[in-house]
């Protein structure tokens, strides 16, 4: 198991395969990586050289691109702002909604969560039969 | 799909006319709008703006955050209605 980047440690996969398990690098990225650093994108992960995987890291850090708790750090930053300054986007967040302006009446399951009913609960102080 | 770049930031005619005028007479006191469309630029922040959501005048300080999103979306125009308990923070 090749170590890259402190602790993401991906597996015996080619190493074209194995880069994206990097949290901020996908599949074009790797291939992009690896044609700057001149690796063959065949190569099994583990059967890296030190160089090779030196050079990568290298690479990764001369592209300055941001990757792992960086990458999270950064997210979580744009989030807290929207939520800050109480726009639309912001609110939607807030309550778990989608937020680019899709349908709520049926699906969004992604952001609301798994279905759950949620029965009327009366006012308390409200008086029998008035409501 | 995002404006061109060509044009630059949106920003309503009048209303830079109403901030220009309360700039110069050095009063912040909110500025009245219905341009939902205009986007916040760094010479609105400071201000205050009464925005309108089709109802009231939803009053919005304009912060440096800000800059680069539109008056509108810090004007909600629909009302969140929940499900679930009538407590009195709901009902409020």
């Amino acid at each position: 198991m090749a170590r890259l980047l402190g602790i993401d440690i991906p597996n015996e996969k080619k190493i074209e395969y194995s880069l994206p398990y990097v949290y901020g690098i996908g599949l074009p990225l790797s291939r992009k990586i690896l044609a700057a650093c001149n690796i063959d994108p065949n190569i099994r992960a583990g059967k890296l050289s030190d160089d090779q995987v030196a050079l990568i890291v290298q690479t990764i850090q001369s592209m300055k691109l941001v990757t792992e708790g960086d990458l999270r750090r950064e997210q979580q930053a744009h989030l807290k702002r929207l939520v800050s300054i109480n726009c639309y986007r912001g609110t939607r967040h807030r309550r778990g909604l989608p937020v680019r302006g899709q349908r709520t009446k049926t699906n969004a399951r992604t952001r609301k969560g798994a279905r759950k009913t949620v029965g009327v609960q009366r006012n308390p102080n409200a008086k029998a039969g008035k409501v | 799909m995002g404006r061109s770049l060509k044009k630059g930031p949106f920003l309503s005619q009048k209303l830079l006319a109403k901030v220009d005028k309360a700039n110069e007479a050095k009063q912040k006191k909110p500025i009245k709008t219905w341009s939902r469309a205009s986007m916040i630029t760094p010479d609105l922040v400071g201000h205050t703006f009464l925005v309108h959501n089709g109802k009231d005048f939803v009053s919005v300080h304009a912060t440096e955050n800000m800059v680069g999103h539109k008056l509108g979306e810090f004007s909600p125009t629909r009302v969140f209605k929940a499900h679930g308990a009538h407590t009195a923070k709901v009902s409020k």
